[in-house]
């Protein structure tokens, strides 16, 4: 099924006697059971106001088509959301809707937020059908709950988003990436905490484990030298790249590129940063990444449920590639009696996506 | 504005509910002497008053957790209050409840540099929370106007805002965890201390701007930033408030990111001149624009902000270069509450408005304030479009109160009719919760509704605020019932 409305999505959804699988262009590797509909009908942006920095669309447009028409002002998604077809094998095309039913959000989420922290508004339908919105379109906005950011991150669980409203940015005048190489975990860990506990404004901080740390600064020419100067003397990495070449190396670890085309198990880790090097030695071996200073690792693990190496570390897992375990993070009773609680309000028959999220 | 009819089975018991109350709170206050009740029959919204049942104060969570779970037995209303500075009513009593203060948990739990959070009790005032970093050269970033007395248990109910957003985010963006007690007293962590912690629903961004009618945060983790090096303002004055809306919008698309952009318009600047005497000049908009970094940092951004604004033909441009004019260029600004409170009895509105619309906003504003013969001062936080529309009344005339009020839901209304919404960063309260519906359809609504249902539904807590009371109400007669009967 592939609705081109609101109101047809809505009857689509009443109409349903079984589950239903909800897909943008089905590129996150999170498709379900159920008759598909598809959002990609529900597409195009409807209002672009750049003075005001933000945008409305379809939640079925593509992020490309979006990314398009920022750049010719100069602007930007400022999380950086993540493509995952490399990483997945998908083929279709990345959606606004799938960014922000998954809160997908890049290496710059450790300065600037996830998707939840740009998204403005959303228009749904409940697994009733009934078209629910809430936000807007403007910047600050305490009317009422955040059903917003509720939203974000629900995998489609509460509702199927028909329309969304981001806040853009201004794409900075320049970038740079500084590196160093040959750091242990923990020498790269306590050194990104150094440079993000310094005024010089990193909007990325990753290390690969027996290769390089990285870190990225943006803003005006000037600015970039004079920051990459101060955090050279500050932690000693140099400029490994600039303009196009840092902004390559930056959507490819946006990407996570250093995974593509793998078929091992890929998991997606969260703790506190300083954490990262203790849970890194436990899950030994294997491809890693750890990306916001070490607040999220993304690593290759065999078989089986990694979470049992981490007992006792604060933490959080989600299994992004393969099967054999738990794929979203098992809640504590309290809160899943409250989710369960909030998808039985706005999904009385459990229609929507019903395998994900526990 | 009306409230719901006091329980009478409620207020029945009062004695009963006290008595219970201090028995298993020997450490807190509880208060029910009338004389001391006072102190807490309002908020800052000074203009509905109404004093509690009773009046607990607890120092710890799991004494929060007791006098829920109390109240919870005895089916009693519960109305959450941080430092009580709120401009909504969010923390106005119904005569049938008991308040339930964090103002004595204003303990600073864990500061953690690598990390980048501090831990804290909720009733610890915003401001203090800078101040237990700053020597270190860390700040917390939300700055609402009242930061000095305000508390995070409030700023997290209203998801505040504050000057500094354009760049930094809300209440929201900067919130990472929080210890929450249920109404029927369990206690509940919700995040963590790491940015989008747990995994799960986002129940955190559910929980902040929830006005406390789904729980009360006693302890919340908030994210730290380290101060920049420098920061400076500069002030245009412009003829015109169109063309200062125009400049706005265009240093916002040429690129330049502004920590804040605040917009004064003539009688704001007028009234704050007269009060504040900051030198501001006597034109029809004001911008005051701040930047931050280093010093060159801070001379390139403000360069480009001067060439924008010279293409705009401003009648003033006056660059601070020093620590000395930066403050007497803020000094008018941060005085314009005072000096409207001089002037008059004030209210103060809070409506967000896209940017684009700024010109034909005020336009209409003057137009209404023509019509309704109440003079109206306007003051901003531009970048962002979230306006705060001061009406100044006589509260001693009788029927000017109603006559501010219908105004300002005018005012509200446009806000919502060019795209915007009620409120940006005060909440919605009482003050605005007959407006609901001009934002909202009953689709709307009954998708908010059924989220308190989940977390308490026997609707205790802060029931009477938020949505208007028709909506309400069945849900509200429910939890009413006698303990036996629920």
């Amino acid at each position: 099924m592939k609705p081109t409305g609101e109101v047809e999505l809505s009857e689509m959804i009443r109409a349903a006697d079984g589950p239903l699988c909800i897909q943008g262009g089905g590129t996150r590797g999170l498709s379900c059971a159920g008759d598909v509909i598809e959002t990609t009908g529900l597409s195009g942006v409807s209002l672009y106001d750049p003075g005001a920095l933000t945008l409305v669309a379809g939640a079925g447009t593509p992020l490309a088509e979006v990314e398009a028409l920022l750049a010719k002002e100069g602007q930007r998604l400022a999380f950086e959301p993540r493509r995952l077809n490399g990483l997945l094998g998908t083929a279709g095309e990345t959606t606004l809707g799938g960014i922000v039913a998954t809160n997908s959000a890049g290496p710059a989420r450790i300065a600037l937020g996830s998707c939840a922290d740009h998204l403005l508004g959303v228009r749904f339908v409940t697994g009733a059908g009934e078209i629910v919105k809430n936000g807007g379109r403007v910047m600050k906005n305490v009317t009422g709950y955040d059903l917003v950011k509720l939203m974000a991150g629900s995998h489609g669980t509460l509702g199927v988003m028909s329309e969304v409203a981001l806040k853009v940015l201004p794409r900075p005048e320049t970038e740079a990436t500084l590196a160093i190489s040959g750091q242990t975990p923990m020498q790269a860990q306590a050194m990104m905490a150094r440079a993000l506990g310094s005024p010089f404004e990193v909007t990325g901080a990753v290390h690969i484990p027996g290769g390089d740390t990285l870190l990225r600064i943006e803003g005006f020419e000037a600015s970039v030298t004079y920051r990459a100067g101060k955090l050279a003397e500050l932690t000693g990495v140099e400029i490994a790249s600039r303009d196009a070449d840092s902004r390559t190396t930056w959507a490819d670890l946006r990407d996570l590129g250093m995974f593509a085309n793998g078929a091992e198990n890929l998991w997606r880790l969260r703790l506190k940063p300083t954490d990262a090097p203790d849970a890194l030695a436990r899950l030994q071996g294997g491809k890693a990444l750890m990306d916001m200073a070490g607040g999220e690792i993304w690593f290759e693990y065999p078989e089986g449920d990694m979470r049992d190496q981490l007992k006792g570390l604060t933490c959080d897992a989600q299994l992004v590639r393969g099967t054999g375990a738990e794929r979203f993070q098992p809640q504590p009773a309290a809160l899943a009696k409250l989710q369960l609680g909030l998808r039985a309000r706005f999904d009385p028959r459990g229609v929507l996506n019903s395998g994900l999220m526990g | 504005m009306q409230m719901p009819k006091p329980n009478a089975r409620v207020l029945d018991r009062k004695d009963r509910i006290t008595a219970r109350l201090r028995a298993a709170l020997p450490n807190c206050p509880v208060i029910s002497d009338p004389r001391e009740l006072h102190a807490y029959e309002c908020d800052a919204l000074t203009a509905y008053r109404c004093p509690p049942m009773c009046v607990v104060l607890p120092g710890t969570t799991d004494e929060v957790s007791t006098a829920l779970r109390i109240c919870h037995e005895e089916q009693t209303p519960v109305v959450p209050r941080g430092a009580g500075t709120s401009l909504a009513g969010g923390a106005l009593p119904t005569a049938d409840c008991v308040i339930i203060g964090v103002a004595r948990m204003n303990r600073v739990i864990e500061t953690d540099y690598d990390n980048r959070f501090i831990k804290v009790q909720t009733g610890v005032t915003n401001l203090s929370v800078t101040g237990a970093v700053q020597e270190d050269g860390f700040f917390y970033a939300p700055d609402p106007s009242s930061q000095l007395a305000c508390a995070i248990a409030g700023n997290i109910a209203m998801n505040s805002g504050g000057a500094h957003c354009l760049k930094y985010g809300v209440t929201t963006n900067n919130l990472l965890g929080v210890t929450v007690v249920m109404m029927d007293g369990e206690v509940v962590e919700i995040g963590g201390e790491y940015p989008d912690a747990g995994g799960g629903l986002n129940l955190l961004g559910l929980i902040c701007g929830s006005e406390g009618q789904l729980g009360i945060v006693t302890e919340a983790t908030l994210r730290i930033l380290h101060s920049p090096e420098g920061a400076r303002p500069v002030m245009i004055g412009f003829n015109s408030n169109e063309v200062a809306g125009a400049c706005v919008s265009d240093i916002i698309r040429a690129g330049v990111l502004p920590v804040a952009i605040e917009f004064m318009d003539r009688p704001c600047i007028r009234a704050c001149e007269a009060f504040a005497k900051a030198g501001y000049p006597d034109v029809e908009a004001l911008l005051i624009v701040e930047v931050e970094g280093s010093n060159d940092e801070i001379n390139h951004q403000l360069s480009l902000i001067k060439d924008i604004a010279m293409q705009h033909n401003p009648a003033e441009f006056r660059e601070s270069t020093s620590a000395a004019e930066s403050a007497a260029i803020w000094l008018g600004r941060k005085s314009a509450f005072g000096a409207m409170g001089q002037i008059n009895d004030y209210m103060c509105l809070d409506g967000t408005i896209p940017v684009s619309e700024l010109p034909y906003v005020l336009r209409r504003i003057g137009e209404m304030s023509q019509d309704y013969g109440l003079d109206v001062a306007n003051v901003f936080h531009a970048g962002d479009g979230n306006m705060h529309p001061l009406i100044l009344f006589d509260a001693n005339k009788p029927g000017d109160l109603e006559l501010c009020e219908s105004f300002g839901a005018d005012i509200l209304k446009l806000c919502v009719e060019v795209g915007g919404c009620l409120t940006g960063e005060h909440g919605v309260g009482v003050e605005k919760r007959d407006l609901m519906d001009y934002q909202y359809s009953p689709a709307d609504i009954e998708a908010q509704l059924r989220v308190k249902d989940v977390f308490d539904p026997a609707w205790l807590l802060n029931a009477a605020k938020v949505f208007p009371l028709a909506h309400t109400e069945a849900r509200r007669l429910k939890g009413a019932l006698p303990p036996s009967a629920s």
